[in-house]
């Protein structure tokens, strides 16, 4: 039996475990129906021409995580941001473990979709958000969409100030042969409200993880996001993140993407631009080897007047790992004065790496500013000499490059303990032994 | 401390130096002059250990040791520094942060430990100021928008940050005007000592006015045609290089 048909047939097993009453449910039975339908996509699709997803499916996943592991915390502690407070949404094997997190109901609600799901006071919030953003032919989605019962449940009301930026880590532990996790995330921003989070997927485990995670964001007016992904996965695991971000007018929102792990990963980063005098920002890092891939599409809908868009993603690669980029920015006809901005660079390390960078501008009207760029390369032969000559050896001298190359987008980060885990990740990741420290 | 013996240099199997002849003592200071084309930065690159070189015949000695199959890092690790022709933009990365990374690759490369953050600041201080470098210049990206007189002082900057037993100042003084060219000279002159060496390789006479060597070489189509005291040097001046050839 494919995956495909196995969580088809698997839906009315679930069916069991939840409250088959509530509205949501039939946003979840339609949603099956849809993707029994579509099926996952191929590499007939455009939008997957580069990435082919059958050696993540052709494992037997288990879909319902039945055995139990307990993490203790001094054994996952260094996941977690060092000297930072924050609160924390921990899941280990897709349920959620209360005692390693910190959520909050304290003039926000920081906790899981469970509960927002199913109690009563969050139904005003649900109906009026959930799966209110999502692209309904998009399969993967709607595969989500389906089995969505838990994950990350964000509301913070107006002219609220979130003091401690929230930690949400998924942990994989290896309870099963196999494993595919769906969750589905939702995090809403009111009107002049501000947040900062941080997105980690994390195996634990050399089995096989397979997560398909749906994440709708609202940002409402004069509202502030600051989202960070660390991807720096195991290489038995795969990701495919499905971020929507529906913005209204005046408000900002940031997500930095750093990829440097897991065997296939794959960004849908989408942002809808619902107002006025809108600003969306994606950064990324991609640092990958041996047989990774990473896959970067963006969307920017610029559908209203006097928006910005924002992206600048750099990506290393070596081995005979794989690099995409799609940058897809649309802009309507009544979007007039948008200046969109975008710059892909890429460096290739090794003959045997890849990189498909596209650009994808789709413009309708006529006053707007649209730029962007696409380079590839390899590190520069005569810095590299100079580096060298002055005693610095050829792997740190290389190092020292690359990072420089990617520095610029660090700069944005706005929390310490976030851009020195970064900092880390990409000194070990190129193998040397530097601070990196500016 | 350096010994060049019968040195062949190819690029890309063209012929760049045909036999060179060079000895070098502590203490001293050798200017190696020469018309465009004469080989005069290929010498200085190979001595440096840039691999776009060949070496197809002879031998360079430092302190003893043949060093023509150590790479360019375990050549600075020695004691060999190449100020460059044409210091390359580093975006990214800081003049402090460069010669940090530098200064304990080389105490790293020796065993031995890496320099406190103290002492590095003291000395990267006391060496901006030899140099008159402002100390807003060193946390700026390495050569990036710097001006030709900037990147050369800061190539002599690195200089004294490093202290290095063989210094080659490659065309030090192209693109300097004359206070810039006072400000590197009055460094160089400063950091000589009885236990280090200077091989200054330049087009004209001017820098010599102020690096005062004790050897001249004329380089002409890969070969020294031509040795002598600094009045060698005033003689190439006025009567430019084609009574050598």
């Amino acid at each position: 039996m494919s995956l495909a048909d196995k969580l088809v047939s698997s839906f009315l097993a679930f069916e069991l475990d939840i409250n088959v009453q509530s509205p949501v449910h039939n946003i979840r039975t339609e949603a099956i129906k849809e993707f029994e339908k579509l099926g996952f996509p191929n590499k007939k699709l455009e939008a997957w021409k580069y990435t082919s997803l059958k050696n993540v499916l052709k494992e037997d996943y288990t879909i319902f995580s039945k055995k139990k592991n307990v993490l203790e915390f001094k054994n996952i502690q260094n996941y977690f941001l060092e000297n930072t407070e924050t609160y924390k949404l921990v899941f280990v094997d897709g349920s959620f473990d209360p005692f390693l997190s910190q959520t909050s109901h304290d003039g926000v609600d920081i906790c899981i979709l469970s509960a927002a799901l199913t109690k009563p006071v969050y139904s005003k919030i649900i109906s009026k958000y959930f799966n209110t953003s999502i692209n309904k032919k998009d399969s993967l989605s709607l595969l989500n969409t389906a089995f969505s019962k838990e994950g990350v449940y964000i509301h913070i009301p107006k002219n609220k100030i979130l003091e401690k930026p929230v930690e949400v880590i998924h942990f994989a532990t290896g309870n099963e042969a196999t494993l595919m996790l769906q969750p589905r995330n939702l995090i809403v921003l009111e009107k002049n409200s501000q947040a900062e989070i941080i997105e980690t997927h994390q195996s634990l485990t050399s089995n096989p993880i397979f997560t398909n995670s749906v994440t709708e964001i609202f940002v409402d007016q004069d509202a502030h996001l600051d989202y960070y992904k660390i991807q720096n996965d195991n290489l038995t695991s795969s990701l495919i993140d499905n971020t929507y971000i529906s913005q209204q007018k005046k408000s900002v929102a940031k997500v930095h993407t750093f990829s440097f792990g897991g065997k296939l990963t794959r960004n849908n980063l989408n942002y809808f631009q619902k107002g006025s005098y809108i600003d969306s920002i994606m950064k990324g890092i991609t640092i990958i080897d041996e047989n990774q891939l990473v896959d970067h599409h963006t969307l920017v809908d610029h559908a209203n007047p006097n928006c910005e868009s924002h992206q600048d993603y750099k990506g290393i690669y070596s081995g005979k790992s794989t690099g995409v980029f799609n940058g897809k920015i649309v802009v309507d006809k009544i979007a007039q004065k948008t200046n969109a901005f975008q710059q892909n660079n890429n460096i290739l390390l090794t003959d045997k790496s890849t990189i498909n960078s596209k650009p994808q501008l789709e413009i309708f009207a006529d006053d707007v500013k649209c730029s962007h760029g696409c380079t590839i390369g390899q590190l520069d032969h005569d810095a590299l000499f100079y580096l060298r000559a002055r005693g610095i050896p050829k792997k740190e001298a290389k190092a020292l490059l690359t990072y420089a190359f990617a520095n610029n987008v660090l700069e944005s980060v706005n929390i310490p303990s976030v851009k020195s885990r970064i900092k880390k990740i990409i000194a070990n990741k190129l193998g040397v032994d530097l601070g990196f420290d500016l | 401390m350096l010994s060049i013996d019968n040195l062949h240099v190819s690029v890309e199997g063209k012929p760049i130096l045909n036999g060179i002849n060079l000895d070098v003592k502590a203490g001293e200071i050798h200017a190696i002059m020469g018309p465009n084309g004469s080989g005069k930065s290929t010498l200085s690159s190979v001595i440096a250990g840039n691999e776009d070189y060949e070496v197809t015949k002879g031998d360079i000695v430092f302190k003893n040791e043949n060093i023509i199959e150590l790479a360019a890092e375990e050549r600075a690790h020695k004691g060999i520094f190449l100020s460059f022709q044409y210091p390359i933009e580093i975006p990214g990365v800081t003049v402090t942060n460069f010669i940090k990374t530098a200064i304990n690759s080389n105490l790293k490369a020796r065993n031995e430990s890496e320099m406190p953050a103290n002492k590095m600041l003291k000395k990267i201080r006391e060496k901006a100021e030899l140099l008159e470098i402002d100390s807003r210049f060193l946390s700026r990206s390495l050569n990036e928008g710097f001006s030709g007189g900037e990147k050369k002082r800061n190539e002599i900057f690195q200089m004294a940050m490093l202290e290095p037993s063989l210094s080659i100042l490659d065309e030090t003084d192209s693109g300097l005007d004359i206070d810039a060219l006072k400000i590197v000279a009055n460094g160089v002159n400063k950091l000589r000592n009885k236990d280090n060496a200077v091989i200054v390789i330049t087009h004209y006479q001017r820098l010599l006015d102020y690096i005062i060597p004790d050897f001249v070489h004329v380089l002409h189509e890969g070969k020294i045609v031509k040795s002598g005291d600094k009045s060698l040097a005033h003689e190439l001046e006025e009567k430019g290089y084609d009574w050598i050839k």
